[in-house]
């Protein structure tokens, strides 16, 4: 862990909310998949976003990331109001995302994978030019590798990884250039338990100045890792408090856990 | 374990397993046969075989190269590579000189021949614009149709592209006291220039333009997700295409002699497709070995045609039945028929103790 230590950076990212959400909502046709969504989270923040299946999660880290644009209301990333950015313009201001089904490069090595997600919010993204040996963001690919324990296959095609493996390699996507804000997708979903453990290690390890939006299933995984819940349901925001709450509360345990905790 | 923010002062080369080979020795033996037979073949092939076949193999090969960039590495199927590269013919034939008097505008060859690649790359930049907006099966259609557009505009056009006549007598420059159009010299300009175009393709499929196109190919989607301009990325993949196939168009009009709409009529359109896919679009060589195969079958065919008693005009009978084969045994081409052939050899196992390989 020698080089989670506080960058320098830090200083610029400590002013003011990650990410600000005000009466954000999107329609798929005549449904409403997130309505009314107001939220903040700090810079820093490490949040959970928990909720059945249906209930808007990956719809509001899409309407974030901008792979959809809201029907209505405002995201600020940043302090920066960037609701009608393209996606790749929120990612060079220090936004992050996994997918919940993997989406890599499968035609392309582990090693060409992360290299292009560290080319991507680094200059000459057009470059015609190789990089050479000893390449600044070639050493720093290396290293986010070597971070999610994929040394060993740098040089397969990633159409080749196994599912694990994939699960991997879309976290060092993530965290290529400098992120602040990482939204992570159902990371665990299909991990072993050992696999979990890992992911629980690296995501609280990650250095203090990046915050995290997590949807997980996985109550073990989402409130050890998380300082503060966000509980959603049809579509807008049921509860929030921190993991403790969540957990002890009535009408969650009812609508979430199930007849199963009885 | 190093995750975000590696430490300053950490950004030595990490080492290295194997020590770096010098890059000629990492060049395989065939490349060195292929490349030594290709320089001496003057000494041993007549003037047709070196300028009607090889120079025009290597011109359609370029054009094709041109397809396999977009299609190969940037998952766009473009069917206007070949207008791109009956533009930049016209350019010349309109900015140099030809027997057309009254249109040519007699400008020396090193004005004449950056600004035909310059227009031809505008042309296939724009085409590029509308076209990247679409996906697959509407690629090909807004392609094809802005083809068929260009064909009949140069075809209907008389102040600017000469209609259906089109230009003749237009020859490459008397460079350093060469006639470039005699056999042997247009024979080594077609094969240098096409040896260039497919070393810059190899190189920049590398670096991290050609990286990000393949990105783009794989998963548009995520590659916005990691700061890429997929739009401008895929613009950026036409124009770079939009050179070669200029370049292409260049050697072709001086190959001829002379341009006219049918240069880039919806037969040969559809011929550079049918190239790319009986070569292979996955690797820069498809596109040559694709170009020789149907250079041939073009030639030759109607030799052997008549020998059956058949008419000698039915070669495109024999080149569609090879592509119907091909598509139906060997969707990759001629190179993915290569690729299992060589992984056969490799399964079969070790000549000297008769062991299995992997």
């Amino acid at each position: 862990m020698n080089a989670l230590t506080a960058p320098s950076r830090i200083s610029s990212v400590s002013t003011g909310a990650a990410l600000e959400l005000r009466g954000v909502q999107k329609m798929f046709g005549a449904l409403a998949a997130i309505s009314d969504i107001t939220l903040t989270v700090a810079s820093g923040e490490r949040r959970a976003v928990l909720g059945s299946n249906g209930a808007g999660k990956t719809t509001l880290f899409n309407c974030v990331t901008g792979d959809f644009l809201p029907t209505s209301g405002t995201i600020r990333l940043f302090g920066e109001d960037v609701t009608t950015f393209p996606a790749h313009e929120r990612v060079r201001r220090g936004l992050r995302r996994t997918y919940q089904i993997s989406l890599l490069f499968g035609g392309l090595s582990v090693a060409d994978n992360v290299y292009l997600a560290c080319r991507g919010v680094s200059r000459a993204r057009f470059s015609m030019l190789r990089p050479r040996v000893g390449d600044t963001l070639l050493s720093r690919a290396e290293e986010l590798i070597e971070a999610v324990n994929l040394t060993e296959a740098s040089g397969t095609l990633v159409a080749n990884l196994s599912y694990g493996q994939q699960r991997q390699l879309e976290i060092a996507l993530a965290l290529a250039g400098a992120p602040r804000l990482i939204l992570f997708d159902e990371p665990a979903a299909g991990l072993s338990p050992t696999e979990r453990g890992e992911l629980v290690r690296v995501l609280t390890n990650l250095p203090e100045h990046i915050g995290y939006v997590i949807i997980e299933h996985d109550m073990d995984v989402a409130l050890r890792v998380a300082e503060s819940v966000t509980m959603m349901h049809n579509g807008t925001v049921f509860k929030e408090g921190t993991p403790e709450e969540i957990e002890n509360d009535a009408e969650v345990q009812e609508l979430y856990l199930g007849d199963g905790h009885g | 374990m190093a995750l975000a923010e590696p430490p300053l002062g950490r950004t030595t080369a990490p080492t290295r397993p194997a020590p770096q080979k010098v890059w000629v020795e990492r060049i395989p033996p065939i490349w060195w046969v292929l490349g030594l037979f290709l320089l001496t073949l003057p000494a041993y092939a007549n003037d047709f075989i070196l300028f009607q076949v090889f120079g025009w193999t290597f011109i359609l090969g370029m054009i094709a190269l041109s397809l396999m960039f977009l299609a190969g590495y940037g998952g766009m199927v473009s069917l206007i590579q070949m207008s791109v590269a009956a533009m930049a013919g016209y350019m010349v034939a309109i900015f140099g000189t030809s027997g057309i008097a009254a249109i040519s505008m007699d400008l020396p060859w090193w004005l004449y021949i950056p600004i035909a690649i310059l227009i031809a790359a505008i042309f296939g930049t724009i085409v590029g614009a509308l076209a990247v907006r679409t996906e697959g099966i509407y690629t090909i259609m807004i392609t094809l149709a802005i083809a068929a557009a260009f064909f009949y505009f140069t075809r209907q056009n008389y102040t600017i592209f000469n209609g259906y006549t089109g230009f003749n007598l237009v020859v490459p420059p008397q460079l350093f006291g060469i006639d470039w159009r005699q056999p042997v010299p247009f024979y080594y300009l077609t094969l240098g220039w096409a040896a260039i175009s497919y070393g810059v393709v190899i190189y920049v499929s590398r670096a991290p333009f050609g990286l990000a196109l393949q990105g783009i190919r794989d998963n548009p989607r995520r590659m916005a997700a990691l700061g890429f301009n997929v739009t401008a990325h895929r613009v950026a993949a036409y124009t770079f295409a939009s050179v070669i196939a200029a370049l292409a168009g260049i050697l072709l009009v001086w190959q001829n002699a002379q341009i006219a709409p049918g240069t880039a009529g919806i037969p040969a359109v559809i011929d550079i497709l049918v190239i790319a896919v009986i070569g292979g679009i996955g690797r820069p060589i498809g596109p040559f070995v694709g170009a020789l195969i149907y250079v041939l079958l073009r030639t030759f065919s109607p030799d052997v045609l008549l020998t059956f008693g058949l008419s000698g005009e039915r070669f495109k009978l024999l080149i569609g039945l090879g592509f119907l084969a091909l598509v139906f045994f060997s969707p990759d081409g001629v190179l993915g028929l290569w690729d299992r052939w060589r992984a056969r050899q490799a399964r079969r196992g070790d000549p000297l103790t008769g062991e299995k390989g992997e």
